[in-house]
């Protein structure tokens, strides 16, 4: 079986021909056009597989929200083929058992890879490390730790963390919050935060544990990764550490490439997520950062949560929002009609570079004949207000509901096999 | 429909037959309807304080009913008034209840309960420069300044110097 | 006015309600203390927080309005048993109740139950956020105290008001630091660097000026100033300073009565004799203390009328919703 995708902005560039055969990208002039399958790609931009370093797809212990096979449809349906599920679940997922479990669930799910990110410490407790080699050479094969959800505080901890994963070839993603400057924080620190009567989140709380992680880096040769960067502080720390030579990565999520603190006026809980919205001048320092390539990828940190998790006072409601079905249309929105960023450059954020962060092959020839066929196609011109329709998955509490995102995804690939045809996720690979 | 001299003529009448109704001027109480009740007690009290000699002004208050209405769920929601009663208080005397226009009687209604929480009164008398008909309750009034028929679809309007800048008693609209 | 959920209102909607408690207040000195307007309207005060006061001042409003008062206690009740805030809400709309005075721990309950139950909502104290009675009755007993019987219609223009405690965990504060500038008055706050709220980038917080030194606050004679009540166990945790301390920085004593005798003096109770202020300061004469729980009744049954009298209140005004 033979796809030809004619007449296709590849990576935004000029109009040309792309061909799927047998799970690979194949040269178009050598495929027979009478036998192919066509589509008419003319308009339309062909991206990589989207990858998403950071998602909580909440299995085991969270199927209320969310399950790998709920969450892969919602990835899906954003373009993702390649998603990174964080280690918070309910057994922690710090022994292969666990991470084995997530691997094959998203195996039988079918519609993006499902890659387990391991427990930094065992029961995300921040007491002492988890078994990081049997996790790395589990059938999951754990390439990222992290605690996220939880900040690997204690310094001796995170050195032996560093240690370990450069032993192992791994990275350590460190959700950065130094837990003694956020006691009951809900919400940016800011006059804003005075005036509503919420507890404040310090810039400062999360870039000087970034500045210390970027030094143990240092000094233990590791990879670090930082999550979803928030603040104007932890870029200029990133970017000191980079002129430095650390060998740091970061990355920022949609929502805090668009949305400020203003929006938790309402007290609503789908706008308490943690690291918090945070003011104008992050949000732009985030964006120019992520342009100029300090921030290296756009992460989702898709956090179902079932309504009644979210329909309560906002200090009781759980912080997280869902992102993966939204991610795409954010991110053009956010650098792309603002000419801060080109489609090369979504590629590059949101799958080239994760994919190189979090070790998954098949995604350094974007696009390439000879590569695995993993392509989206996304109509640029469409616009449309997200509901929640237009979420795949179990959750619904996204900060976009009721606002308009531009940009379509209509048909994705992954490995050759199609997930989703003419915006619809392809039924029968996966189950809700 | 009437004028300054007009309004001012009815006032002194209502005086004389406030005295004579109450063979002279002891006990008299004078409380007005907020808000334009309230002035025409208080040129009443200064006819009175004319005619007899006596100072009327402690003897002259404001009533407010807003708490007392019946029609407060039905309306936008009305500001009240300041209530005065003059420092012996109400019971046992005759108090006078001074209003401009009497319309329905449910003012007076409320009015008569509004009464009652502050004291007991030995009489209570009514008087009224314009009584125009459609009453709605067995409400009567002692006094009454001029009796002006008019349909209810037209709009009686009274015109107070001290709110309005000047004395008038007008209709509007009406056979719409 | 739909609900009262913030003391941020505009000058002219606060002083017609300052207006309306002046004549509520006359009920004072009746010996029948009861008015009709609420006759057959059901008010739920429902307290997720305990306070007796604000409690038996809602409730002392609501019944001299005629209206029939409900308690219903967090405690004990199936609040406390995991229940939602959003199914509590709901449960009392569905008994038919006309409006809920709501006290609360959490900063912004009582809005998002003003969105979830379409009943008028008061908030009678959200977490560390608003308590916009309370700023109402000290803005009504200060009014009294500077225009005696010429309350009715005015501000307080020029009044230099010094609030002085937690400001940073204070919804008094808060409720104060809208609505007495909204009246013309010029708030300062003053408190421990610990006990300030973050402040904006022209230096000021809560959108009001604040300082650290009582002391130099004081030498500026204010006409008034508010003593809030300090949990220093509680609030502030670790970083908060001892009662020595405070009573070294921030307490009105007998010493710093003495330099500011002419300033009138609130608290919004309950008082920490000996470490807000002194207890001579609390006895004496410029002390508003008893004429701020009075005001309460008062202001608490204005705002009770304007919410529930009609079927069909006066569109919304900015801030009070």
């Amino acid at each position: 079986m033979t796809t030809l995708l004619t007449g296709a902005a590849v990576l935004g560039g000029a109009p040309r021909d792309l061909a799927i055969e047998g799970g690979a990208l194949v040269d178009p002039e050598t495929v027979d056009r009478d036998a192919a399958e066509t589509i008419d790609a003319s308009g339309l931009i062909a991206l990589p597989g989207l990858v998403d370093l950071h998602a909580h797809l909440r299995q085991p212990g969270g199927e209320q929200a969310e399950t790998v096979a709920s969450g892969v449809r919602a990835a899906a349906a954003g373009g993702y083929t390649c998603v990174f599920a964080m280690a918070n679940t309910n057994p922690v997922a710090d022994t292969p058992a666990v991470v084995e479990q997530v691997h094959r669930l998203g195996l039988e799910a079918g519609l993006a890879t499902v890659r387990p990110i391991g427990a930094v410490t065992a029961g995300l407790r921040g007491e002492r490390l988890a078994d990081m080699t049997m996790l790395a050479r589990s059938a999951a094969r754990v390439t990222v730790f992290s605690d996220d959800g939880a900040c690997v505080a204690d310094a001796e901890l995170m050195r032996r963390a560093l240690e370990h994963a450069a032993a192992l070839g791994a990275v350590v993603a460190q959700h950065a919050q130094d837990p003694a400057l956020t006691r009951g924080a809900v919400m940016h620190e800011s006059p804003l935060a005075a005036e509503l009567g919420l507890t404040g989140w310090p810039s400062v709380a999360e870039a000087s544990i970034v500045a210390r992680d970027a030094m143990l880096a240092e000094a233990t040769g590791a990879r670090l990764h930082v999550c979803h960067v928030s603040t104007r502080e932890t870029v200029e720390v990133v970017r000191a550490a980079k002129a430095r030579g650390i060998a740091i990565t970061a990355e920022v999520t949609p929502h805090h490439l668009l949305l400020t603190e203003e929006l938790v006026r309402s007290y609503d809980g789908r706008f308490k997520v943690n690291p918090p919205l945070r003011a104008e001048r992050d949000v732009h320092a985030l964006r120019e950062a992520l342009a100029d390539g300090t921030i290296d990828i756009v992460a989702t940190d898709h956090a179902p949560h079932a309504p009644e998790a979210k329909q309560t006072a906002f200090a009781d409601a759980a912080f997280g929002m869902v992102g993966l079905e939204t991610a795409l249309g954010a991110v053009q929105l956010a650098m792309v009609e603002t000419g801060l960023l080109d489609w090369a450059g979504v590629a590059r954020v949101m799958s080239t570079a994760p994919a190189a962060i979090g070790r998954e092959p098949g995604y350094d020839r974007p696009l390439e004949v000879g590569a695995p066929a993993h392509v989206v196609l996304v109509d640029p011109a469409a616009r449309s207000v997200v509901e929640t329709s237009t979420l795949k998955g179990r959750s619904a509490n996204s900060p976009f509901l009721g606002v308009e995102l531009p940009g379509r995804v209509l048909h994705v690939w992954h490995g050759g096999r199609r997930t989703v045809a003419a915006g619809e996720v392809v039924t029968g690979g996966g189950e809700r | 429909m009437l004028g300054p001299d007009e309004i001012g003529r009815a006032l002194t009448r209502i005086a004389h037959e406030i005295l004579e109704a109450n063979h002279g001027p002891d006990d008299l109480i004078l409380l007005g309807i907020p808000t334009r009740g309230a002035h025409l007690a208080q040129r009443l009290a200064d006819r009175l304080g004319e005619i007899t000699g006596i100072d009327f002004d402690a003897r002259v208050g404001a009533l407010d009913v807003t708490m007392h209405r019946d029609d407060l769920r039905g309306r936008p929601t009305r500001a009240s008034h300041p209530t005065r009663v003059p420092a012996e208080g109400i019971d046992d005397r005759v108090v006078v209840l001074v209003d401009d226009v009497l319309y329905s009687g449910r003012t007076i209604r409320a009015a008569l309960d509004a009464l009652a929480d502050l004291g007991r009164p030995r009489a209570v008398r009514l008087a009224v420069l314009v009584d125009r008909g459609h009453r709605e309750l067995p409400i009567r009034a002692d006094s009454v300044g001029k009796n002006l028929p008019s349909a209810r679809s037209e709009h009686v309007r009274i015109l107070l110097s001290e709110v309005d800048g000047r004395d008038a008693v007008t209709i509007e609209g009406g056979a719409a | 006015m739909r609900h009262l959920l913030t003391a941020a209102m505009p000058r002219d909607e606060a002083v017609a309600l300052l207006d309306l408690a002046e004549d509520m207040h006359q009920i004072q000195d009746r010996e029948l203390k009861k008015l009709p307007a609420l006759r057959g309207r059901t008010v739920v005060n429902l307290f997720f927080e305990d306070s007796t006061r604000t409690r038996s001042s809602f409730e002392i409003a609501g019944k001299w309005l005629s209206a029939d008062v409900i308690n219903v206690s967090g405690k004990g009740s199936s609040v406390s048993k995991g229940e939602s805030l959003r199914d509590t809400g709901l449960t009392i709309a569905a008994m038919g109740v006309d409006g809920v005075v709501v006290r609360s721990g959490a900063s912004g309950a009582p809005a998002l139950l003003a969105d979830w139950i379409g009943r008028p909502v008061v908030n009678a104290g959200d977490g560390t956020h608003e308590h916009p009675t309370q700023a109402l009755l000290d803005a009504f007993a200060l009014r009294r105290r500077i225009h005696g019987d010429a309350a009715r219609g005015a501000g307080l223009d020029g009044v230099r008001v010094a609030i002085v405690g937690d400001i940073a965990h204070s919804r008094v504060a808060r409720s104060n630091a809208l609505l007495l500038p909204a009246l013309g008055a010029e708030v300062t706050l003053v408190g421990p660097p610990s006990f300030l709220p973050p402040a904006a980038s022209d230096g000021t917080r809560l959108g009001v000026r604040a300082e650290t030194s009582l002391d130099a606050v004081l030498d500026e004679r204010p006409d008034a100033i508010m003593l809030l009540r300090v949990q220093l166990e509680r609030q502030a945790g670790h970083v908060a300073p001892s009662p020595a301390e405070y009573i070294t920085g921030w307490s009105l004593t007998d010493e710093r009565l003495a330099h500011v005798e002419g300033a009138h003096i609130l608290h919004p109770g309950p008082m920490n004799r000996g470490l807000e202020l002194s207890s001579r300061a609390a006895d004496s004469d410029r002390s508003a203390v008893l004429e701020q729980v009075t005001a309460g009744v008062s202001v608490r049954m204005a705002v009770l009328y304007s919410l529930l009298a009609s079927d069909h209140p006066s569109p919304d005004h900015g801030g009070a919703r």
